[in-house]
């Protein structure tokens, strides 16, 4: 697979390391009253799904960003890339 | 019909005309006591065990393709149970010993060779490591035999000893692990379940779970509804997106991992090995060829194919201990979607669903476990409590803290 990074253009994916879903980026409020069960399920449960699935992958081999990637999973074929700063700024989760 | 030796003498001297398909093709009725979703090794194997050990035929098995077109036709074949943790090696123990008398038990040749396996270890904490791992095993009524490096050199001449990075200091013997035939696997378990009543139903997608007041009660499927008093789910690397159709978000990742086979050589290598410092394993099938494989691709995937870093990687392993594989080319290679879980362990347990069922999460190790995976699963079916050799194998373990962790890695499925 090749990833087209938004900075350095197309990077082939060895460089890089997975860590899994996107939502990651959304980490629980840890002292709301439910935080026990929101952080169960941000640790341990994911969607999963089969068809477009935004991801992180982080650039070791390179820049060492960390980027959201839209993928789909049943093609492998990529369809937008971002930087992960953007989109947690966009989400409100860094500044 | 049961198969023997004078069966196949009978034929032979009558032209061969008194074989007949070993499993029917019925319609599906319209209600069971149990609906089995995915006619995979575990699927047929639940429903075999839940017919005869347990007494109950007026089940259905639904299969969205055709019977063992999954990971039961795509994995390495090998068996073995050397595990470490108590939540696991007791389960892999009973799968060995139901794989020691699975051919006698359904009448079917599946090819059973216990041609021993061995992981080998490169350095003296890793020889600590293995020896903690052997005697945990004999402590689970397994076997495991300790092997230095000059016993090898005598067994195995052609492994590369003197490696400048990984040299080999030795290895875990089980003896009793091998491979087996996979697709007669599947096809040995289809026919016992088969004959005994049970329907499979091939070419029968499930679209949905009926489910009301919290109570599983049937599934919608591409041919027809289908009622049912129980419904277990056992699809592998498919549990994501079938049980998103229950709503229920599973501790499961689907990865893709690629497995290798080579052109046929002569008698090479007498059993299974595995590479200690990379991930490498190797075993020669029956017709000749290498069978290898390595990691998984290591990203979320529902492809059955992957990519060529892990062919590399792979490769390289394979040079790092037996650098005569160098000289075999590669006939074929293949991906499988594996049900990644959360701590490299597997599940089978109720849901929070009454009458829903989930068997999943075997990660790359599926195929091994097929038949206690099939036993437990139907005893779990038939009497709604655990097998005593799965009862830590719970979805809800990630709460209440209670872990299957064999490499200790945490929560990152492409790692374990």
């Amino acid at each position: 697979m090749i990833i087209p990074h938004p900075l350095l253009g197309p990077r082939d994916a060895a460089e890089f390391v997975y860590l899994g879903d996107a939502a990651l980026i959304d980490r629980p409020d840890w002292q709301a009253e439910d935080a026990l069960t929101a952080f169960h399920d941000y640790g341990y449960l994911r969607d999963n799904p089969a068809g477009p699935h935004k991801e992180l992958w982080y650039h070791e081999q390179g820049d060492r960003s960390w980027l959201v990637v839209t993928r789909d999973t049943t093609t492998h074929e990529i369809t937008a890339v971002e930087l992960a700063r953007d989109v947690a700024r966009s989400r409100g989760r860094s500044a | 019909m049961r198969y023997s030796a004078f069966r196949i003498l009978r034929e032979g001297l009558t032209g061969n005309k008194g074989w007949k398909p070993v499993w029917r093709e019925p319609d599906p009725k319209p209600e069971y006591d149990i609906v089995i979703v995915g006619g995979g090794g575990h699927g047929l194997a639940t429903a075999y065990y839940l017919a005869k050990e347990f007494g109950l035929t007026n089940v259905a098995v639904l299969e969205k393709g055709w019977l063992g077109s999954g990971n039961i036709g795509r994995n390495t074949t090998i068996i073995r149970s050397n595990y470490l943790l108590p939540g696991n090696e007791p389960f892999y123990e009973l799968s060995l010993k139901l794989w020691e008398g699975l051919e006698q038990d359904f009448n079917y040749n599946a090819m059973v060779s216990q041609r021993s396996i061995l992981n080998l270890f490169h350095s003296d904490a890793q020889r600590d490591a293995y020896v903690r791992r052997g005697n945990a095993m004999i402590l689970a009524g397994a076997d495991a035999e300790l092997a230095d490096a000059e016993q090898l050199r005598a067994e195995l001449p052609f492994l590369d000893f003197d490696n400048a990075r990984f040299p080999i200091k030795g290895g875990l013997y089980q003896r009793r692990g091998g491979t087996v035939r996979h697709d007669a696997v599947a096809w040995g378990y289809a026919r016992g379940a088969d004959s005994r009543g049970v329907d499979i139903i091939q070419n029968c997608e499930v679209t949905g779970f009926d489910i009301e007041n919290g109570t599983c009660t049937g599934v919608q499927t591409s041919r027809g509804a289908i009622r049912a008093r129980k419904v277990a789910v056992c699809v592998a690397g498919s549990s994501g997106r079938v049980m998103a159709q229950a709503g229920m978000r599973l501790p499961i990742e689907s990865h893709v991992l690629q497995a290798f086979v080579t052109e046929g050589l002569k008698p090479v290598l007498p059993g299974v090995v595995t590479f200690g410092a990379g991930h490498f394993y190797v075993s020669q099938s029956d017709k000749g060829g290498l069978v290898f494989g390595g990691d998984i691709d290591g990203y979320n995937t529902y492809a059955q194919r992957g990519n060529l870093p892990v062919v590399e990687d792979v490769a390289e392993g394979g040079m790092a201990i037996m650098p005569m594989i160098g000289r075999a080319r590669l006939l074929r290679s293949w991906g499988g979607v594996m049900d990644m879980s959360m701590d490299g362990s597997p599940f089978i347990d109720k849901t929070h669903i009454d009458g829903l069922y989930f068997n999943g999460g075997w990660c790359y190790g599926g195929f091994k476990a097929t038949p206690a995976s099939g036993f437990c699963y139907a005893h779990l079916l038939a009497r709604d409590v655990p097998h005593p050799t799965a009862s830590q194998m719970r979805l809800d373990r990630f709460m209440t803290g209670n872990l299957i962790d064999e490499k200790g890695q945490g929560n990152q499925p492409n790692l374990h």
